[in-house]
């Protein structure tokens, strides 16, 4: 039953030891397959199956790599309580977002990170009392427990999340301390969320004050018989 | 012999198939067929027939080549690859979501890759009976013990990276469907302290949970009618309701890449042996040891003797019957041996005031859930509330539809049984559910339909006033795990019967603390002790000394 409702892309972690693997088997078989890229891929992924199926070894391997994969991105959002200790919430957050390779804007300064004019990204640490008013996170490989950074910034007034490929509709339930706050979030083009339009909709309950932005509250609903060919919407989970 | 010649492959064939001494049979039917090619129906020829009976037999041939070969599972008498292996370190009766959970984490927490085998026994293979199915998939932290708490503490976040613990390479992940919506415990002027100090000592856990006034609930719930409350409690993290299905499927799913075992049959018999012990006091204590499971096939009388060194029961709403099994409870009531374990099939809910007398009548009654539509009703943030009587209700899907359950009305208003008949997961969908009483029949879980009119909806309407107008299209029943003593779970060893160990009684709680529990039981059963979370009170031998271990906060 669960395998008919998770219909949407999967997220890369499982299927990234693929890839790794590919590169190999390909250049052991030589390049003597003239099928297209996405032959080539899927007949990759069958023989990786198929080794899996029959040694341990291979299995056992891609297990481990799927756990390295897994504990790399709990180790990128770890706490850093001793930052926060010493110079406080907002630039220990500022800190998170700047390591993970996003973006961040303290009031009345301009925006540090890697697209900003921030060269120096040590900078902020000597802004004493600046509250952080903007974070944009897209892309970032944020979690549950790295939200426990943002989550602490109590001025937030704009926050983006798109892209992000482990925020999930826990996440998103984390969210409700910013509710004073927070003015915009985006929510564009989450991977990991199972019903976009109905998170939309319940993230505006959650919020009140917030105008949420990136997800259409229809999409995912079953289109009607005119619409029918425009769009690939999935049907509602009942 | 002109098929013979034609088909040169089936002549090797048939010298190895003399070779392996299945010669006279095949001979003597290949006489026959010559005889009487003729008169079995169409066919194209006495040699047609032959080359088709002779791909027939090739096939089979050659399945029982592959089964000699080595890697193959040979018997040479009959086919055992329905049957449980014959010995398993660990056998787990129950396939719910509890027994596999422990063994999850049993294989999780070995010390070496593939040390320890494990086979798990489940008796019905559709689920239609087990309470993991029927429930109704509710995960708080609003308990009033604070190893209930921790329990769906770690629970929670199991569930919130069920994708990492259970991933299995080239599977897809795990779609939960949590709705994170928080549960609503209303309480009365009289329970209103009890409900302080538990959320007090929640708090204190790591529970992320809030008291609010009526006003505050006027304000965040317009359609609820906040008469008789005097305070709330509302879950603001990790609460709510998901598919109990997904984490079963999910959960069979990896323990079998695992190298867990799973067989679907029914546990007859242990046989095991005694000891006669002394304690330090001179008192002679018999303890014993289970060294084998019977395990018996569906609708057949084979059995499978299987060699076990640890049983965890796990069995959900017949634990009793399998303890009993193993001779727990065969004694002189008041002894230790005498000490039966109190779980039972319970169908009803406890009695939130613990004044009332017990129920005359332990079975036949029905815990029975509701599935209504009611198109003004609350809204998408509704979460799970629990009126002060008990009732409850939350909501399900996007439909307008909401599901609820009863509070043991038949107790207080001095009823003595209520109808139930069986109503299986597999006919739940069927929109034309007869709403007629039927006979009453302990053994089945039909549900009452007027018994939700006259009993239930007052309760609901007076808190929601949007229910006044409502529509019941299905209902269920479900057994749960019952403990008769406390309501609340059994864990660890029994002090007799030294390789059993108790995964079960959760009465109603199960499903939310599984991962817990699971991790707990495989730590008890690996270490001998318990390592991340307590549950020394959760132990049977409290049956005996008396000492309770109440919840309160029972939904």
């Amino acid at each position: 039953r669960f395998q008919a409702q998770s219909q949407y892309s999967p997220p890369q972690s499982l299927h990234l030891v693929a890839p790794v693997w590919n590169g190999g088997t390909r250049s052991i078989r030589g390049l003597s397959s003239t099928a297209t890229p996405e032959g080539s891929r899927k007949k990759g992924r069958m023989l990786l199956q198929f080794l899996t199926d029959c040694f341990y070894d291979v299995k056992a391997l891609r297990e481990y790599l799927l756990q390295k994969q897994v504990s790399e991105v709990q180790h990128r959002n770890r706490a850093a309580t001793h930052i926060k200790e010493h110079y406080g919430p907002d630039i220990a957050g500022a800190y998170f977002i700047l390591k993970q390779g996003g973006a961040v804007k303290f009031r009345g300064k301009e925006w540090l990170g890697p697209h900003g004019q921030g060269r120096s990204s040590l900078e902020f640490f000597k802004f004493q009392a600046v509250p952080v008013e903007a974070v944009d996170a897209s892309g970032c490989t944020i979690n549950y427990e790295g939200l426990d950074n943002l989550l602490a910034l109590k001025e937030l007034q704009s926050l983006s999340l798109q892209r992000c490929p482990h925020v999930d509709d826990w996440c998103l339930s984390r969210l409700y301390p910013l509710a004073e706050s927070l003015q915009e979030l985006s929510l564009a083009d989450l991977p990991a969320v199972s019903n976009p339009g109905l998170t939309q909709i319940l993230v505006e309950e959650m919020l009140p004050n917030c105008e949420v932005l990136g997800a259409d509250w229809t999409q995912g609903l079953i289109l009607g018989p005119k619409e029918q060919s425009q769009d690939t919407a999935r049907p509602l989970p009942a | 012999v002109e098929c013979c010649v034609r088909t040169g492959r089936a002549g090797t064939m048939l010298r190895r198939a003399l070779h392996f001494g299945l010669a006279s049979g095949l001979l003597s039917r290949r006489l026959g067929t010559r005889r009487g090619g003729s008169t079995l129906g169409k066919v194209e020829g006495s040699g047609g027939y032959c080359v088709r009976y002779w791909d027939g037999k090739v096939s089979e041939i050659k399945k029982k080549l592959q089964s000699v070969l080595p890697g193959g599972t040979w018997d040479p008498l009959y086919d055992t690859s329905h049957l449980p292996p014959e010995h398993s370190d660990v056998v787990i009766v129950g396939g719910g979501v509890l027994g596999l959970s422990v063994a999850y984490w049993l294989k999780r927490l070995e010390k070496q890759r593939g040390a320890i085998r494990v086979l798990v026994v489940e008796r019905d293979h559709t689920y239609s009976q087990a309470s993991t199915g029927l429930s109704v998939g509710g995960i708080r932290q609003q308990f009033s013990l604070p190893e209930n708490v921790q329990l769906s503490l770690f629970s929670v976040n199991f569930l919130r990276n069920i994708n990492e613990y259970l991933a299995v390479v080239d599977d897809p992940p795990l779609d939960l469907q949590f709705n994170p919506s928080g549960y609503l415990l209303l309480a009365s002027e009289q329970d209103a302290g009890m409900m302080e100090n538990n959320v007090k000592m929640q708090r204190q856990e790591g529970a992320k949970v809030c008291l609010m006034s009526p006003e505050q609930l006027r304000n965040k719930f317009p359609w609820m009618n906040t008469e008789g409350v005097a305070l709330a409690s509302y879950g603001l993290e990790g609460e709510g309701w998901f598919d109990p299905w997904c984490l079963l499927q999910g959960l069979r799913r990896k323990v079998q890449s695992m190298g867990v075992t799973i067989c679907y049959g029914e546990v007859t018999r242990f046989i095991s042996s005694s000891d006669r012990m002394q304690t330090p006091n001179g008192e002679e204590v018999i303890l014993k040891r289970i060294h084998e499971v019977h395990v018996k096939m569906d609708n057949s009388l084979e059995y499978q003797p299987v060699e076990c060194a640890i049983v965890i029961n796990a069995a959900g709403a017949w634990s009793g019957q399998v303890a009993e099994l193993a001779g727990i409870g065969k004694g002189l009531p008041g002894t230790l041996q005498g000490t039966k374990l109190p779980v039972e099939p319970r169908k009803s809910w406890r009695r939130r005031e613990l004044s009332l007398p017990p129920p005359p009548n332990r079975s036949g009654y029905g815990r029975y859930v509701y599935f209504w539509h009611c198109p003004q009703g609350p809204g998408l943030e509704a979460p799970l509330v629990t009126d002060t009587t008990g009732a409850y209700f939350r909501r399900e899907g996007l439909g307008s539809n909401y599901l609820g359950p009863v509070l043991d009305i038949a107790t207080t208003l001095g009823l003595n049984r209520v109808r139930s008949a069986l109503r299986s997961r597999y006919y739940k969908p069927c929109p034309h559910f007869p709403p007629q009483e039927e006979e009453p029949d302990p053994e089945n879980l039909e549900v009452d339909y007027n018994f939700f009119q006259d009993r239930v909806w007052p309760h609901l309407a007076r808190r929601v006033p949007a229910f006044e107008t409502l529509e019941v299209r299905r209902a269920w029943a479900g057994y749960y795990d019952y403990n008769t003593f406390d309501q609340n779970g059994v864990v660890g060893p029994h002090p007799l019967v030294v390789n059993m160990y108790f995964a079960t009684g959760f009465s109603g709680h199960g499903l939310q603390h599984s991962p817990a529990v699971g991790r707990a039981v495989a730590e008890m059963v690996l270490e001998g002790h318990f390592q991340t979370i307590n549950l020394s009170s959760f132990l049977f031998t409290r049956f005996y000394l008396g000492e309770k271990a109440p919840e309160h906060n029972i939904i």
